[in-house]
């Protein structure tokens, strides 16, 4: 029994999944493209970003829609000193939790900055929109100190 | 919200995985030999003992290694099947087609392959078939050296007897 030279050989498996937004996320993604943000408003008069199906504390269907602005507050953020393939700038940047102007509810987007320093929990913050907007997150292509 | 036409209501999700995929010491062992064209089974060094392929490293059975290489016949008999319909995404292979198990004379498991060259409705269990190989300039270390396998004139082989066939093949 002889030992063979070791075999490798890159694999890619694909899920080339298409999804159905449903009428909410569908409305907010249909609003980035027109570049524009929307939460919808919760039992409590919470304004969720983005917008939610059902009420988090009723369950009942929301459907009332509100613009947010598309500057906002950092809450909280980690810094990414190396950029994975699949992350969405291919240099240093932080995933932030935003509280848009006018919503109650932090979202999660990236920040695009020099460095790590520059980041702080409170800094405020303004969305770049993509060149071409097409109906997706990345229409916001990042958000950056202002 | 702008025109009705213009309303989001689906997203493009894919997700990719990508491996690098490292063959253990007895698949290596395997695709070493399947890249000059043979078909080899590995057991335990003991008479009698379970062949496998592709081989693991270890027999089920007992989970000690399997050390013991044995080449095996390019014919093979059908002991299940399924006639595909529904084309898969990236797949250049147009349906219907059959993918098959089929058992290697001198293996005692199956391994999954495709049919071709036959009458899709007439393939049935106990079929004697015989691999299609590229031609010898293509073979790589990949189990489609075989193109597919094809029906042979030889009798069918009883359920019972499927998969304890010898290497020298079916009597009949």
């Amino acid at each position: 029994m002889s030992q063979p030279e070791i075999l490798n050989q890159a694999f890619e498996l694909g899920f080339t999944y298409t999804r159905s937004t449903g009428p909410v996320v569908g409305r907010f993604l249909t609003e980035l493209k027109n570049r524009r943000i929307v939460g919808i408003k919760a039992s409590d008069s919470r304004v969720v970003v983005p917008p939610m199906e059902y009420d988090p504390d009723t369950a009942e269907e929301l459907s009332e829609f509100v613009e947010v602005g598309e500057q906002g507050e950092i809450v909280s953020f980690a810094w990414v000193k190396e950029p994975r393939e699949a992350h969405p700038m291919d240099v240093p940047f932080a995933w932030a939790m935003i509280k848009l102007d006018g919503a109650d509810v932090p979202m999660i987007h990236c920040v695009a900055a020099a460095s790590e320093g520059d980041v702080k929990t409170g800094a405020r913050v303004r969305a770049v929109w993509a060149d071409e907007t097409i109906g997706f997150i990345t229409d916001i292509r990042c958000f950056e100190l202002v | 919200m702008s025109e009705e036409q213009d309303v989001v209501t689906v997203i493009q999700a894919p997700i990719y995985l990508k491996y690098n995929f490292t063959a253990g010491a007895a698949p290596a062992r395997f695709l070493t030999q399947l890249k000059k064209g043979k078909l080899t089974g590995q057991c335990r060094d003991e008479p009698g003992a379970p062949v496998y392929i592709p081989p693991r490293g270890s027999c089920p059975a007992t989970g000690k290694p399997t050390e013991k290489e044995v080449e095996l016949s390019d014919k093979a008999t059908v002991q299940s099947f399924t006639i595909v319909h529904i084309p898969i995404p990236g797949n250049a292979i147009q349906p219907p087609f059959i993918v098959a198990n089929l058992v290697a004379d001198g293996a005692n498991i199956s391994f999954i392959h495709l049919m071709s060259e036959c009458v899709n409705e007439e393939v049935h269990i106990g079929q004697r078939v015989q691999a299609v190989w590229k031609p010898e300039a293509e073979w790589d270390y990949a189990m489609d050296n075989i193109k597919y396998f094809k029906p042979i004139d030889e009798p069918d082989v009883p359920p019972e007897q499927i998969g304890k066939l010898p290497v020298t093949g079916w009597e009949g």
